[in-house]
Parts: structure tokens; sequence; C-alpha cells
């Protein structure tokens, strides 16, 4: 009998080049069982309900070549680099770390290093965690990553350590139609504390797909900060995945910035199973031609006295879509939450689209929580009101577009990183 | 300075303006008056361009220049100024910088170097204290909280700030208590030389006691059916609209 090949089928062939037979035990069997995982899951459809108003045709609707190899190829990153800002760099090019482009100061009890070599080196906390959170079994592009993820970023974290310097990883694609499947991994040991930028470029990379997992691990007490900063031009996909365990008072925060994308999906997964944490998740997205942008959130506070605080705010462009959906939970121990979420939206154009969906699920009695969800247009009074003062139309929804998404950035700490976000945001609507 | 020949506008197909002349030179007070409805705002919205009117007959000259010809912003920094009758809040704008950019690129189009920030600041300073504005509300997102009151001070001081040529307020006595009249009227009166120009718009003469008009135009119908000295604004608060509509209509 010949069956006929699915979209999996073919891309899991694809992937299946990849060859992982030098690795540790420990790393094989995690992969085997992804591998495994995905017999049992396929790939979403409109009617699954998480990806309602997604679909994820142009995705896996194409064959891409895989780079099975580290390449040596010469990259200028200076383009990629964020003005004025001194950060430890490491390079993920076509989802494989490059040590020759990356620079890393040393730092005692700060580790930045490739996820391949540590698990080469099978290193202790990896070996026990790599996984840990963002497991296979839940979901088909955790497993995909799983199974296939080529290198990626280790940070661990020592007791006691803050980190000198924001760790900028570099996330870029520089061919076309290739799929790259990168992991990073993020431990905080006890009162440490990192700020971390990944930036998701692309230099070519048309019709190319990235996959990204992300796994942060925080000890009692420490505080990381990560910048998520989306700015792939022309065709291209992506799915990324941040999964997020949060122990006693720690804080974390997660601003997510999304400048351009064909097709981007995020999925924010937080699990606080401690009291008093802090968990802030903000984001930006600017949707353009047919960008389609896609946040879902997940904040499960398990336990009592912790706060969270959502900002999302979208501006939509042309025909782009928006898609936000943000989960809070509040489950039966965690008495005295503040839980706290917002979407905003302006649509720019008649043909720009959101869908937005704010959820909260509160099973405890005595908690603080709010939800809200709105959309609408640039305010023409309010543009005349500014041009009656002398000021460009451009200029003046540059200014009210910079109002309107302000809120969404005050978590972001590392101020050359603000004025390059700015600096995209006047480059878009600016004069 | 200004001048309006036969200015027809309509909004949504009806007309509203039929027929306005007017000139109006360096260094007076003009006060237009007249009934709801006579198309006052309406000519201080044509005049600062918005979009809404459609002029469809007639010809603005403002400083030899066609000012129907320009976008709202070029208008602007041309001098006209609109002080709004009803000023428009924005959320997360804030007052300074605004006035910054609207300063810069003014004088960006005069071909001027940018305001530097000590002179900006004292700049502001100054005019602030001119309406007893506090400091800051000038600092405070555009509007957004501020009282009637403060809002049209508010007006004043962009008024101040951006030194304009020709000076439109529109009722912008309405609402006010007396004290805040009294500021508002001080800060026009302060800023008025033999080089700039004031149209006032209102709907009572209470305005005018304390900023005294050349001139006084009433408005009717879309036309401007009586022009005399500052004793019209008298007579018209004394004996109300009605005699002009009989004059007008016989």
């Amino acid at each position: 009998m010949i069956k006929e090949l699915t979209k999996k089928d073919i891309l899991l062939e694809n992937l299946n080049q990849l060859d992982f037979s030098s690795e540790p035990h420990f790393a094989k069997d995690l992969r085997a069982e992804a591998k495994n995982a995905l017999d049992q899951l396929e790939f979403p459809t409109s009617k699954t309900e998480n990806w309602k108003y997604t679909r994820i045709g142009k995705i896996i609707n194409k064959t891409y070549s895989i780079q099975s190899k580290i390449s040596t190829s010469q990259l200028s990153i200076s383009n990629y680099l964020i003005p004025e800002l001194d950060a430890n760099i490491a390079v993920l090019l076509n989802g494989f770390y490059r040590e020759d482009l990356s620079s890393i100061e040393k730092q005692e009890g700060l580790k930045i290093s490739s996820l391949k070599n540590a698990i080469a080196q099978e290193n202790g906390f990896i070996k026990n965690h790599l996984g840990g959170i963002a497991k296979a079994e839940s979901e088909i592009f955790i497993a995909l990553n799983t199974m296939s993820f080529t290198d990626g970023v280790y940070i661990d974290l020592d007791k006691n350590i803050v980190g000198k310097k924001p760790v900028h990883i570099i996330n870029i694609i520089t061919d076309n139609n290739i799929v790259a499947n990168t992991r990073t991994i993020v431990k905080a040991h006890d009162n440490s504390a990192v700020k971390i930028i990944e930036s998701f470029v692309n230099l070519q990379g048309e019709e190319s797909f990235t996959n990204s997992v992300s796994e942060f691990f925080l000890n009692p007490n420490s505080q990381v900060e990560y910048n998520k900063i989306q700015n792939k031009e022309g065709e291209s996909y992506q799915v990324s995945t941040e999964q997020v365990y949060q122990r006693k008072d720690s804080n974390f925060t997660i601003n997510t910035i999304t400048l351009d994308g064909t097709l981007v999906r995020n999925n924010l997964n937080i699990e606080v199973n401690a009291e008093g944490c802090e968990t802030n998740l903000n984001g930006i997205y600017l949707g353009k031609n047919k960008n389609h942008i896609d946040n879902h959130t997940v904040v499960n506070h398990l336990k009592p006295n912790c706060n969270s605080n959502e900002v999302y705010k979208g501006i939509l462009d042309d025909n782009s879509v928006g898609v936000f959906n943000g989960k809070v939970f509040v489950r039966p121990d965690a008495q005295k939450t503040n839980a706290f979420q917002q979407n905003n939206n302006i649509l720019l154009t008649d043909d720009a689209v959101i869908n937005s969906k704010p959820e909260l699920e509160i099973y405890a009695d005595d908690v603080k929580c709010s939800h809200g969800s709105t959309t609408g247009q640039l305010d023409d009074e309010a543009i005349f009101y500014l041009q009656a003062r002398g000021i460009s139309k451009r200029s003046a929804v540059n200014l009210m577009i910079s109002a309107f998404i302000k809120d969404a950035l005050s978590s972001i700490s590392i101020e050359p990183l603000k004025n390059y976000i700015d600096s995209k945001i006047d480059e878009r609507f600016g004069s | 300075m200004l001048s309006i020949k036969n200015l027809h506008a309509k909004i949504d197909d009806k007309e509203i303006l039929k027929g306005i002349n007017l000139e109006i030179k360096a260094g007076e007070v003009h006060a237009i008056m007249g009934p709801n409805g006579s198309g006052k705002s309406t000519l201080s919205a044509v005049l600062a361009g918005r979009e809404e009117y459609e002029v469809t007959e007639g010809t603005v000259n403002f400083l030899e220049k066609d000012l129907l010809d320009m976008n709202p912003e070029d208008r602007a920094r041309e001098g006209v100024f609109l002080a709004f009758q009803y000023p428009i809040e924005i959320p997360g704008v804030s007052n300074i910088n605004f006035l910054k950019t609207a300063i810069n690129e003014t004088r960006a189009y005069h071909g001027k170097e940018t305001i530097t920030a000590k002179d900006f600041l004292a700049l502001v300073k100054e005019k602030s204290a001119l309406v007893e504005l506090d400091a800051k509300l000038a600092s405070r997102s555009v509007n957004e909280g501020f009282s009637g009151g403060e809002k049209k001070r508010n007006e004043i001081f962009q008024m101040a700030m951006l030194e304009p040529k020709l000076s439109i307020l529109d009722e912008t006595d309405s609402g006010l208590d007396i004290d805040a009249l009294r500021i508002v009227a001080k800060g026009v009166n302060t800023l008025k030389s033999s080089e700039n120009a004031t149209i006032v718009i209102t709907h009572y003469q209470r305005l005018l006691d304390y900023i005294v008009p050349d001139f006084v135009h009433v408005l009717y119908n879309g036309r401007i059916v009586k022009t005399g000295g500052k004793e019209l604004a008298l007579e018209l608060e004394e004996k109300g609209y009605d005699w002009i509509k009989e004059e007008i209509n016989n």
C-alpha cells in the first residue's frame, strides 16, 4: 500500500538529514523522544483553537534545504548591532553558533556559550534541564525544535552573579529557503541577574523559516530581562516559543518587539510557581504589507502574592493582520495575585485586521485582576490639532504612535535598546 | 495681511459661508460676532485648513500668498494660529515635546536652525508665566486632564510660543470664569503688536471689554452683514441679534 506523504512527513524527512550521532546519550534520547512525540502531533489547522486566526500553510507548504554543518562564511554583523550598546555578542548564523563572529567578555560565574558545545561536554545543568519546561510532547513546533535544533545559546549565571553587560544574541539567516531550529537556555541561579536581547534578522533569507525555542529557569530572587526583537525583512516565517519557570521572589521581564515578518507566531508560557514573583510581559507589533503577527501568551499563577503586568500594543498598517491572545490563570492557591492585562491596537487602514482575545481565568477569591482590549484609529482631530501648530501630518502621526506605544516599552531597562526601537519607529512613521 | 474675497464654503453639500469679504491689516483687532449657526466657527476652520470644508468660490490671500492652496501645517508655519474652541486632548504626547517639534518644523520651513534646548526652556518659562500656566501643566500630555480654563490658557501659551502673525481666537471666552478670562485677555494683549493681527470670534461682548477690537463684524447666514467699531458690540449686547436679522430680512 502506498501512503501519501503528509506535509509533516516531508518536513521530517528533510530534518532527518541532520546528523546527531556524535551527541551524548541524553541528547540522543531527548531527540528520539521528540521524534516519537511527533507521531502523535499534527500541524494545527484553523480548527485548532489556539491557531484559529493563524494559518501556517505558508510555512509548511514549502520544501526547505537544510544546512547540516556550520559554515565558515564571513559576515559583517555591524548592521545588526545596537548603536551605543556595550554587550556580549553571541551570533547564531543559519542555526549555528559562530564563535568567530561572537565576542564574549569573560566574567567569573557567567557562562555564555554554544549550546551544542555544552551538550557535547555533558554539562550537568543541560543534561538535567534541557527540554524540562519546553516539552516536546506538548506542542508540535517544540517537538520539531527538540528533534532538530542545530545549536543555540546557553547562558548560565552562578549564585549572586550579576551580568556586567547585556547579552545580545544575533540570530540571523543568510540563505534563502532554509529552515533553522535554534534553542536558547538560560539558567539564573539564586540572586543572579542578567539582561538579554535576541534579534531575529535576515540577510537574504527569503522564504526561510526560523523555529526557535527558549527555556528560562529562574531561581529564587533572580532577575531576567529578555528583549526579543523580530525584524526579518522580505518573505520570512518565524515561530518562537519561550517557556519560563519562576521560583520564589524572582523577576522575569520579556519585551517582544515585532517590527517586520511575513508570518510571526510567538508562544510565551510563564509558569509562576512560587510566592513573591514579579512578571512583566510587554510587546509591540508593527504590521505592514501583508504581515501576520500573532502573540499568544499564558501566565499561570500557581502561588500567592505575585504580580503580573501585561501590555501589548499593536499598530497595523496596509493589509497586515495582528492576533493577540493573552491568557492569565489564577489557580486556587494563588491568593493575593495582582494580574493586569491590556491589549490596545490602532488600525491605520481599512484593510488591517486585529483579532484580540484577552482571557482571565480565576479560581482564587482574593485577587486583583483586570484585562481589556481596545481597537481604534488615530484620532483625526488630534492630527489636525498638531498640524495647526505647524507639525507635518507625518510627524503628527509619528508623535501619536510613539505616545501610543510608550507604556509598552517602559519595562525595557537598556537605554540604547530603547533608543534603537525609537529610531526604528521614527524610520517607519517619522519624517 | 489677510484678504478674504467672496469666500464660499460648504460641508456635506450644505453651504455655510456664502460670500465673505474681509480685509485685515497688521496691528488690527477684528471681532466677529453673530448668532449660533451663522458660520463663525466654519470661517475659522476654513482659514486653518480643515479638510471637511470645501471652498467652492472665492480667494483668501495671506501676506500675498494663496492661503487656500496650503496644507494646515504650512498655514501655521506662515503665521496663522487658531486657538481652538474645544482644544483636543492628546494622551501621551507631551505639551513641551510637541511645541518643540512645532517650533523646529516651522524654523526648518523658514530655513532656520533648530532652537537650542536652553533657548527653548527659557522661552517656555517666559511664556508660561504670561498666561500663569503652571510649569507642570506645560510638561504634561497635551490638554489631558486640564480644566476648561487651563485648556484655554494652554492655547494662548502655545500662541505665545509660536508668535503667529495672525491669531484667530475661536470662542476662546466660552466657558471661562472671569479670572481665567482676564488672564487669557492679558496674554493676548501682551502679544499684540503693530506687526500682527487678531481675529476674535465670540458670542458675547464680555471678552471685548478686555480685548478691545478696532472693528466689529456681524456674521449672519454666511455673510458679514454689518461692520462697525467697538460700540457695535455693545449695541448687540443690549439689543441681541434680532434687530439685525430684521434689518436684513427687510
